[in-house]
């Protein structure tokens, strides 16, 4: 029991340790990414290639002072970062990094838990971080940032049912809920999900980023129209905390969709958690590209296209893969 | 008012004039329900400068660099704008090559003008990268003020019968140089914008103006083409030469946002066309009409004759007179049609110095664009008519 537990708190601290480095090399990533896609070099100075930057970063942003409005809910002004960076960090929890390997003469399963019913936690967690954002949009006592509150439940609403469905086509086919169990059921390459649910692969991916709040889908903090939406009125490690919480989302999404889909830690020659890395580096990339390239949606055409499009696709997609399944 | 009415309430936002799509300092007061606008007030003098005031305080040469900061984004359009305006009150004429390279210039000051505004319009609307493509390409732009005027932003570079230096002997270099960027940069953005289904879902049918509306509301320029009415003042009054350059004058169809993108879109591949022209048929000649009184003798007779030296100390000194009376004088700025109105008393500064900025004009249609709209739509049509604060409060 002892052993269990000494070695459940080892997991747990390495891979926190990890998902925030990820957290904040991703933001490097993607100062680098968009400045090469828009002939800038991104961060340079703070160490070789700048790679130092999201230290310098998180310095920063620890000293600077911490302001809050006068018309502000101080509570809940307090509260909605934590609520919103918190289940994103525990959507980790069910995540398989790699295979079972031993060490110590221990044989050691790189996941926190393998629970049953896996995939479902993730989506309640992941669910609970809109929360935070309307939270923070209506605490802090500023229109802008009620307005990005507003749009981010909208657009929570409109996304989580699309989201939801797109996955029961892999439920399905898989027949388990467990994280371990879909990954195993990836064994080559012709057996991803990918291949054999490419519409639902589409769907989840165009949920996530709406999920994420990312560009298209980032209106809850559309720059040129809301300033910075919810976290408007933020700053100082409450600014930051909410950062931390959109891109370890991002990364949690990549990891259920290199688990759903891309065969989870699963490749050749290199070791299992190299390429479950970098299955979800590709994936940020794609997030990263995305935001370089289009333009924002307007809020009803994006409520138009989670309702009237990701959704009857989702059914469809559902439907028809019942139907296979059953005959 | 009715029940109904009294328990429905709406919401006050104050866009601007801190805010970072407002183009500078706009502000403009939104009465939202829900996310839908129902009623905008634009508010403006944020960025009063009282250039036309202190226009009237200055010798008529000295004025020329307060035109440069009025349309920030296009100073040579206002530099010519200006010089055209007391040429006519002084009844001279310029040499052909002057005002060859003047439309050559002025040109590439539309196509300057532009891409900041498809950059920043692209990065109202969330594509960001576009901001920084368009820049890249304006740098070349710039770099021909550099090289013609040795400034980079305000050029002042057009003078009151001529210009200020004859062009250099590589201005065809670096004219070609830019001509060759922005093209390829105008086909990357086409590729970028014009079919992305994002884009023109943002863009089409929002912040609609008929042909008529735009009229009675005075816009000029591309957003009263972009509904249709074909008026440029190159075309309809031709100044500086332009009637003898042949180009075409891109007309939109529905006044939407889309139809002032492709307009202003089209506009550039014709003010290529133009400095194209305008590069292969450069006559040869004087950059600087010759005046006595009015405008600065050649360097080397200043330095030879004694009337030159006297006519160089008194113009710098205590300028010119025009005669009595007033002139109105338009050109087809990249943002409108601006007008000067110069009115003389006699003496050597001016009585009045109006200015018609095409900006503040189609700015005052805004509540009529996004009424009814949503806020997103505010920022597309704010980016859609093209404003520059400088040029509305002066």
């Amino acid at each position: 029991m002892l052993e269990y537990a000494i070695i459940s708190a080892i997991k747990i601290v390495v891979i926190i340790a990890a998902v925030l480095t990820g957290c904040a090399y991703s933001t490097w990533l993607e100062r680098k990414l968009v400045g090469r896609f828009q002939h800038r070099y991104g961060p340079m100075y703070a160490g070789p290639f700048g790679l130092l930057q999201p230290v310098a970063d998180a310095v920063k942003l620890i000293f600077k002072e911490d302001l809050v409005p006068d018309k502000a809910e101080r509570v809940t002004y307090a509260l909605a970062p934590i609520i919103s960076f918190i289940p994103a960090l525990l959507s980790f929890a069910v995540i398989p990094f790699g295979d079972t390997f031993e060490i110590f003469g221990r044989t050691i399963d790189p996941v926190i838990s393998d629970l049953n019913i896996g995939i479902l936690f993730i989506f309640a967690v992941t669910s609970l971080g809109v929360y935070g954002i309307v939270l923070a949009g209506w605490s802090s006592g500023s229109k802008y940032s009620l307005l990005g509150g507003i749009r981010s439940s909208a657009q929570m609403i409109s996304y989580e049912i699309a989201y939801g469905l797109s996955i029961i086509g892999v439920l399905l086919i898989a027949q388990t809920l467990s994280m371990k169990e879909l990954v195993a059921q990836q064994a080559s390459i012709l057996d991803w999900f990918i291949f054999r649910q490419p519409v639902g692969f589409v769907i989840f991916v165009n949920c996530a980023v709406a999920e994420t709040n990312r560009a298209p889908f980032d209106l809850p903090e559309a720059e040129s129209e809301l300033v910075a939406g919810y976290h408007t009125e933020y700053s100082s490690m409450r600014f930051a905390m909410f950062f931390i919480g959109e891109y370890a989302n991002m990364i949690a999404a990549g990891c259920v969709v290199t688990t759903l889909f891309l065969g989870g830690w699963q490749g050749p020659f290199l070791p299992p958690v190299i390429w479950f890395v970098i299955k979800v580096a590709l994936f940020m990339c794609f997030y990263i590209w995305l935001r370089a390239t289009l333009p924002r949606f307007r809020y009803d055409q994006l409520m138009n296209f989670g309702w009237k499009v990701l959704f009857p696709l989702a059914l469809v997609n559902t439907m028809v893969t019942a139907w296979i399944k059953l005959y | 008012m009715t029940a109904a009415a009294s328990t429905r309430k709406t919401l006050n936002l104050n866009m601007g004039p801190q805010h970072p799509a407002t183009h500078g300092v706009l502000r403009v007061e939104l009465e939202l329900d829900g996310e839908t606008v129902v009623k905008a007030t634009p508010h403006i003098g944020y960025l009063h400068t009282g250039i036309e005031k202190t226009c009237e305080s200055k010798l008529y040469y000295k004025v020329i660099p307060m035109t440069d900061r009025m349309d920030y984004l296009a100073p040579m359009s206002n530099n010519l704008g200006y010089c055209l305006a007391v040429e006519k009150l002084l009844g001279v004429d310029v040499p052909e090559k002057v005002k060859w390279a003047r439309v050559c210039l002025t040109e590439m000051t539309r196509i300057k003008s532009h891409l900041v505004w498809i950059g920043t319009h692209a990065l109202d609307l969330g594509a960001m990268s576009m901001a920084l493509y368009a820049f890249r390409e304006r740098e070349s732009i710039i770099d021909i003020y550099e090289a013609v005027s040795g400034q980079r932003m305000m050029s002042t570079y057009f003078r009151i019968g001529g210009l200020a230096y004859d062009l250099p002997p590589d201005f065809d270099k670096w004219v070609k140089r830019a001509i060759k960027q922005v093209e390829s940069g105008l086909a990357d953005y086409e590729r970028l914008l014009n079919e992305n289904k994002i884009f023109r879902m943002r863009t089409i049918n929002v912040a609609k103006i008929s042909a008529d509306d735009a009229i009675n509301w005075g816009f000029t320029g591309p957003c009263l083409r972009g509904s249709g009415v074909n008026y440029d003042v190159r075309k309809a009054n031709p100044y500086s030469g332009y009637e003898k350059f042949d180009f075409d004058v891109p007309l939109g169809k529905n006044g939407d946002v889309y139809d002032r993108f492709m307009v202003r879109q089209q506009e550039m591949y014709q003010s290529i066309r133009i400095a194209r022209q305008a590069l292969d048929g450069m006559p040869d000649g004087p950059y600087r009409a010759r005046i006595p009184g009015v405008v600065l003798p050649p360097k080397e007779d200043v330095l030879s004759k004694m009337e030159s030296l006297i006519f160089h100390f008194k113009i710098i000194t205590e300028g010119f007179k025009p005669p009595k009376g007033a002139v109105y004088q338009a050109i087809e700025a990249p943002k409108g049609e601006l007008g000067y109105y110069i009115s003389s008393d006699g003496t050597n500064k001016p009585h009045r110095v109006r200015v018609r900025p095409p900006s503040f004009v189609n700015l005052s249609a805004l509540p009529k664009l996004v009424e009814g709209g949503m806020v997103a739509d505010v920022i597309a049509a704010i980016g859609s008519i093209d404003i520059v604060l400088g040029e509305v409060d002066r």
